[in-house]
């Protein structure tokens, strides 16, 4: 691991070295290095590029961490990874890429997830990316997750977009069944030409299903974001739709969100706000002594949660 | 020493220019606690925000001993000393109360400092301060933290806009005690609350952006309605 992998690392799982436990890191599309142990095994596939990640019945505080890194200009990385979480299990999976790209040509990654949670089961899953390099080419990340959720378990899901991701469509698909609860966290910072667009389809399948979308966005320079949902009620459940931006310079940031309750039992809400920093908070911050420069970091900051 | 001294401020309506404050004229002596009242649009609440820099007036001049803060920004009349806690507090999605305590003092509190600063308004730092500041929290809870938040502070010059609003169950005589205790400070609390106006030393009452008297509570409380609504005795509404 050089320099620039190390930076990426911790950017993007927090890792200052290699975990203990079950992790794979890839780089460049290949494995750079790999653990499975008793309970959180790890298998590579077998006809496509890929892992699957198999968590046992009963694994309780344990991680998985899965980043990849991608450092060669022009490289297009496509992987599958699976997920099967077994029943009462209470894990956390770090996944996550880092791209850094010093080229004119453009580097893409491009992860496809499927997770299989199994019943009572809690799963924290967070997504970091992460853009680094000077280079012309572009640092592109089109993930896709498909979340298929058992009885009565539970998903808590954080993807954040720190900074440098020239381009990004990101997809996410999920299925609750009875009693499932459904966490999605997003925070998206867009600069200079950046564009991202976010899809959740949220079908609330199960009787007592619950699901909470919340993201927030900033946009500076001539980012564009995109934001659309959609929140099916096919039962007697309760769907949150959030959606918050902060424009800066000359950004924009479109928000799509839908909900429909297809069932009378349903009860969905949504709620977008879309508008520069307000006034009156740069002002209190002001009165406590912040600059007016501080008082807008610190907004951005919080709002972002980074 | 707070020193205001023929300050006029006048906004511009569809043209027509609304005076807001008439050529005040007031004093403030460290170590003692001030109320200002005055029916609502009679000025009080601009008055502190012309202090704090938030507004600009338009002729005269604030000075605090002896020192011009007219041409200060807000964050250098911050640095100066002077504290706002506002009528209406501002609140922030993600920013958390510690994050917020934190800004205050320019340094990261520990849990104990934090018991301290919001024991202070009747609530438990455990159950605040990983809490963001927004509209999750009740507002008597936003308000009593906005409170917190200024005394922490440790100005030389505290303004408190109507900081009896939206207190809830929160008990009167908890708040008394906190201008009470905030002492070798000159503390100014825009109010038209009765017992607020009871502990005071002086009180000022404004009219239509005028000062119409000024004084101390023993001889002013006397002239007020005793409903304590911010007018003289035996004048009509409004």
């Amino acid at each position: 691991m050089d320099r620039i992998d190390r930076d990426l690392l911790e950017k993007v799982a927090d890792l200052h070295k290699v975990p203990v436990g079950s992790f794979n890191i890839r780089k460049n599309g290949e494995v750079l290095a790999r653990n499975s142990t008793k309970e959180i095994e790890i298998i590579p596939k077998e006809n496509k590029s890929g892992i699957n990640i198999k968590i046992k019945s009963g694994v309780k505080n344990k991680s998985v961490h899965i980043p990849v890194l991608l450092t060669l200009g022009g490289f297009k990385d496509l992987v599958y990874n699976d997920f099967y979480v077994g029943d009462n299990c209470d894990v956390t999976i770090i996944a996550g890429c880092g791209i850094h790209n010093n080229t004119c040509k453009d580097s893409q990654h491009d992860g496809i997830h499927s997770f299989h949670i199994g019943k009572n089961s809690k799963v924290k899953y967070i997504e970091k990316h992460y853009g680094s390099g000077d280079g012309e080419g572009k640092k592109i990340l089109n993930p896709i997750t498909k979340i298929f959720m058992k009885e009565g378990s539970q998903v808590f899901f954080e993807s954040l977009q720190i900074e440098g991701v020239s381009s990004t469509i990101r997809k996410t698909y999920v299925k609750l069944s009875d009693n499932c609860l459904l966490n999605i966290k997003e925070n998206i910072l867009t600069t200079d030409s950046q564009y991202a667009k976010t899809f959740f389809k949220v079908e609330l399948l199960g009787e007592n299903s619950k699901c909470e979308v919340v993201s927030h966005s900033v946009a500076k320079g001539n980012s564009i974001q995109e934001f659309v949902s959609n929140v099916i009620g096919k039962n007697k459940s309760f769907g949150h739709v959030e959606c918050d931006g902060i424009l800066l310079d000359d950004a924009r940031v479109i928000s799509l969100p839908k909900i429909d309750a297809k069932s009378k039992e349903a009860s969905l809400v949504h709620e977008a706000a879309i508008g520069k920093i307000a006034g009156e908070q740069v002002v209190k911050l002001m009165t406590l002594g912040l600059t007016e420069e501080e008082a807008q970091q610190m907004i951005i900051k919080g709002f972002l949660n980074f | 020493m707070l020193e205001i001294k023929n300050l006029s401020y006048s906004v511009d309506e569809n043209g027509v220019k609304k005076e807001i404050l008439k050529n005040i004229n007031l004093s403030f002596s460290d170590d003692k606690l001030y109320v200002i009242t005055g029916n609502n649009g009679s000025g009080k609440s601009t008055l502190l925000k012309i202090i704090m820099g938030i507004e600009k007036q338009n002729e005269g001049d604030v000075l605090y001993n002896k020192k011009s803060l007219t041409n200060m920004s807000i964050t250098e009349r911050a640095k100066e000393g002077v504290s706002i806690a506002f009528q209406k507090p501002v609140t922030f999605k993600g920013l958390k109360v510690k994050d917020l305590l934190d800004i205050t003092a320019g340094k990261s509190h520990n849990l104990s400092a934090m018991c301290e600063i919001l024991s202070k308004v009747g609530l438990c730092a455990k159950d605040y301060i990983d809490r963001e500041l927004d509209e999750r929290l009740s507002g008597g809870e936003i308000k009593r933290i906005e409170l917190a938040m200024a005394l922490s502070r440790n100005a030389k010059i505290s303004l408190f806009d109507e900081p009896e609003a939206g207190i809830d169950l929160w008990s009167f005589d908890n708040l008394t005690q906190i201008f009470s205790n905030n002492k070798n400070k000159i503390n100014i609390v825009v109010s038209h609350q009765k017992q607020i106006l009871s502990i005071a030393d002086e009180i000022i009452l404004l009219k239509n952006g005028e000062v119409v008297c000024k004084g101390e509570k023993g001889k002013v409380l006397p002239l007020l309605d005793g409903n304590g609504c911010g007018r003289l005795r035996g004048e009509q509404n409004g």
